[in-house]
């Protein structure tokens, strides 16, 4: 076994290792004269520990039955109360199979045994007694019944770090072996490229990644370059069928190619996803149309400024929307046919009294737009104020009915997240919509024919062309427009 | 799931206090804190050698069992009004009041030291030493009894791998009449569940039998009688269970322990079976309302309403859109909003659907 020896001369953690661990299954994967199965079946190893290291060719092994153990206090049975595996779950030794319950108290119980789930004895709240058994574990090969007692120490890395691993995304298949030997040398198994089928890492990956081990971590990434160990290389080039360790000449890096190994996911559309397609296959029966326009909101931007620290000192947070929903209240009293709603046979057209001017907020349920009420007798500190109040509550996942139903119109501010012009959908029984842009600074003429600074914002207004027409839309965007251009004009209609 | 925390770092945090037994008082009233430092310590700490006392007290929250049903166990919709927090812990048993006059301990120890009658004795001496003449003493249910008939303690444990931890509460001073208004369950005849149900029983306060018993003196006295039992003297050293530094993992485990996810979603499979009165052109009518929740979310749902109150394929549509959603309020409103939008109604017929969802609202 040449090649053993050299192997053996080159890694000095092996010395370590050897004086612990027989190590003689370690080179089943370099290449050697022996066929390699011959080398694993002829060794029946001993060791001075109760783990027991298996070559990546792990056989079935005998169907052990776990028994719930004693619990203590004389308690004869146990509810069992929920299961943390099912049958064909692989486990490791110490991982939580279940919790029980007995008269006010809860047990974890863990497992023995290292292996892969195969029965489970009792479904969740039947009886357990114990004594009897819990589940079937059906271990790997050459299995000795491991004592618990003798446990080596758990060290720096917690035992699901090596359990589940997940390389962006897919989950790293290792040998319960392979990685218990990751654990004791405190790799992370997301460091270390596999090279056997699909990408699973075998002992050799380990082995050459501690080899190579400077101390410094090294980025998880399957681009992992692989290098042989130096010596080792004085093996023979021919490359087998079982030989998958590549062999690079020194100038050129071999870039491993990434094992794809997801798969599509189906699933019903449920809850919120299904109130999403209700609301917009609605909304899309109504004939829309679009408009556009650009507003210099350099004057407006002037004066937030000023008042937002006035605002702050009241407590409440000023940004640009109440501004925007004061100005659209306002030409609303205007074109009151922009506040209307349409019944389902387009009969009958109601004029709404109150202008309720919803905000789309995107929350951690989603999109949900929730109205300001009764705008129109609103100040701008106070349409701040509630928006406030919405804001924390869609944040906080507890937006209410009253809330999010009996709004008259539609603003959407996409562009506080980006975007310039849109093409919003009309939330019915709503007949308009209108999507803010983003405020870019950007070069325009001034009245002088002088390129001057301005604060630039794009809005793009929807709505139903069986009751409105594009003057009308573009009288009430002016409207609006003017009333943002100009602040000072907002004073002289606010009621 | 655990986090890497070296072995040696583990044994610096407790090395200044290398005894055999150990007072921790928590620094904050948070119960959400105080219960992810608990399981911090459960999964951190070795306590083979080192066995643990855990004291804190929490504003007022409900705390039910691991395998409970809060909507079983207190009046959820009340809770959440009072800004009163519903917390479900990770030990089994039944549902307590948490409040400042209610003094939780948590006694740490290996499986082979677990002893629940004898952590009681510390508790019940503690307390004689403190008033002589009361009457207290722990029963076979490990519960303590005030004059052999008022329960002032309630016991849960949870027994890992190789440690265990068995911790208890104390009624000291807290508010019999918000305790009894939050606890009374607004929809538990209707539930039909395997969950854990809890063992009401009559309740009095220390502080009502012998004035001195307040919550600072009760501590104190537990404190000095775990240290006594191991023979040693030393004040209770004070924790604060949002110092990540100290305690990595700890923010993770609070937040986890918030989740809508684990408080509410965890509960056993259930079904609802109730019915409201609602107004119908100057008589009540009843409507039915059935739902099935497995893990927080509505499987199935059935709404019956008289005909003349409201249309059933209405009902038959938005209860099919509540299967999938959560068995929570602003779910509820998600989706009746849609409901609304992609199917008009009269003025009337909205009213009624308005009533509607604010009745089932108010169960969740």
């Amino acid at each position: 076994m040449a090649a053993f020896a050299t192997l053996r001369g080159s890694f000095t953690f092996m010395r370590h290792l050897f004086s612990t661990y027989h190590y003689k299954h370690c080179c089943s994967r370099v290449k050697v004269v022996k066929p390699v199965f011959l080398l694993c079946s002829s060794s029946r190893i001993i060791y001075p520990q109760c783990r027991n290291f298996k070559t990546s060719y792990g056989r079935a092994g005998p169907v052990l039955q776990f028994k719930l153990s004693d619990i203590g206090e004389g308690i004869m049975e146990v509810t069992v109360k929920e299961w943390y595996v099912k049958e064909g779950d692989k486990v490791s030794q110490f991982d939580s199979i279940c919790e029980v319950q007995s008269d006010k108290a809860s047990v974890t119980i863990t497992s023995r045994y290292d292996g892969v789930i195969r029965k489970l004895y009792y479904d969740v709240d039947s009886i357990a007694l114990v004594g009897t058994p819990l589940v079937d574990i059906e271990t790997d090969a050459a299995h000795d019944g491991a004592p618990e007692k003798d446990v080596v120490e758990t060290p720096a890395m917690s035992h699901e770090e090596h359990t589940h691993q997940e390389i962006k995304g897919h989950k790293t298949q290792a040998t319960p072996a392979v990685r218990r030997l990751a654990m004791e040398n405190n790799i992370k198994l997301s460091e270390v490229v596999g090279t056997g089928k699909d990408g699973r890492i075998l002992k050799e990956d380990i082995l050459n990644y501690l080899s190579k081990q400077t101390g410094a971590i090294l980025p998880p990434s399957p681009y992992h370059e692989i290098q042989p160990p130096p010596p080792a290389a004085a093996v023979p080039s021919a490359v087998g069928p079982k030989d998958k360790v590549p062999q690079p000449s020194p100038a050129q890096p071999v870039i491993q190619r990434p094992v794809f190994t997801g798969k599509d996911r189906t699933e019903p559309l449920k809850g919120f996803h299904k109130a999403m397609v209700k609301t917009m296959t609605a909304a899309l029966k109504i004939p829309h149309f679009g408009y556009c326009d650009e507003v210099d909101m350099t004057k407006l931007v002037r004066l937030r400024l000023e008042l937002k620290e006035l605002a702050e000192s009241r407590g409440v947070k000023l940004s640009y929307m109440p501004f925007f929903i004061k100005a659209a209240s306002l030409g609303l009293l205007q074109f009151p046919i922009l506040n209307a709603s349409v019944d389902e046979e387009c009969q009958n057209i109601t004029y709404k009294a109150a202008h309720n001017i919803g905000l789309a907020m995107d929350t951690t349920q989603g999109l949900l737009v929730p109205n300001v009420k009764n705008v129109q007798v609103l100040s701008v500190f106070d349409i701040a104020v509630e928006l406030n109040r919405l804001q924390a509550l869609g944040t906080s996942g507890q937006l209410g009915t009253a809330d999010l139903t009996g709004g008259t119109f539609t603003l959407s501010n996409i562009g506080s997240i980006g975007g310039t012009y849109a093409k919003p959908v009309i939330l019915p029984p709503e007949v308009a919509i209108g999507a803010l842009g983003k405020i870019q600074v950007l070069p325009r003429f001034n009245s002088r024919d002088e390129v001057v600074k301005a604060h630039v914002m794009n809005v793009s207004w929807s709505a139903d062309h069986r009751l409105i027409d594009g003057a009308t839309m573009c009288r009430f965007s002016n409207l609006w427009k003017s009333y943002l251009e100009n602040p000072a004009t907002m004073v002289l209609d606010l009621k | 799931a655990s986090v890497p925390y070296s072995h040696t770092e583990r044994e610096t945090f407790l090395a200044e206090h290398c005894r055999p037994g150990v007072v921790l008082k928590s620094a904050s009233c948070d119960i959400f804190q105080n219960l992810a430092f608990e399981d911090w310590i459960h999964a951190h700490v070795d306590v083979e050698k080192r066995s643990i006392l855990f004291m804190c007290r929490n504003r007022p929250a409900v705390v039910i069992g691991r395998h409970q049903n809060p909507w079983q166990e207190c009046n959820v919709p009340l809770a959440r009004e009072r800004g009163i927090p519903v917390a479900r812990r990770r030990s089994g048993g039944g549902t307590v009041f948490h409040d400042l006059g209610n003094v939780n301990l948590t006694f740490f120890s290996s499986r082979k030291r677990y002893d629940r009658q004898r952590n009681l004795r510390i508790v019940t001496r503690a307390l004689r030493q403190l008033s002589p003449n009361l009457d207290v003493h722990a029963t076979e249910r490990f519960d303590i009894l005030l004059n052999k008939q008022f329960k002032i303690s309630g016991t849960a444990a949870k027994l890992g791998r190789t440690g265990a931890y068995h911790h208890c509460t104390l009624l000291c001073s807290a508010d019999r009449a918000l305790l009894s208004a939050t606890l009374r369950s607004a929809c538990a005849a209707g539930i039909r569940s395997n969950a854990t149900p809890s063992v009401a029983a009559p309740v009095r306060n220390l502080r009502d039998e012998d004035p001195t018993l307040n919550c600072d003196a009760v501590m104190e006295a537990v404190a000095s009688q775990y240290y006594a039992d191991f023979g040693l003297s030393a004040p209770a050293v004070v924790v604060d269970p949002t110092d990540e530094l100290s305690h990595p993992g700890i923010r993770r485990i609070t937040q986890e322990l918030q989740a809508w996810d684990w408080v509410f979603g965890k509960t056993p499979a259930f079904s609802l079976d109730t019915s409201f009165e609602v107004q119908c052109e100057a008589c009540d009518t009843k409507v039915n309302l059935t739902v099935g929740v497995k893990s927080g979310a509505i499987e199935t749902c059935s709404i019956e309403s008289p005909q003349d109150w409201l249309p059933p394929a209405m009902c038959r549509e938005l209860s099919g859109l509540m299967v999938g959603s959560r068995f929570r309020p602003s779910d509820m409103a998600v989706i009746f909003t849609a409901f609304l939008r992609a199917n008009p109604q009269s003025h009337e017929l909205e009213n009624k659907m308005h009533i509607l969802c604010e009745k089932v609202v108010a169960l969740m």
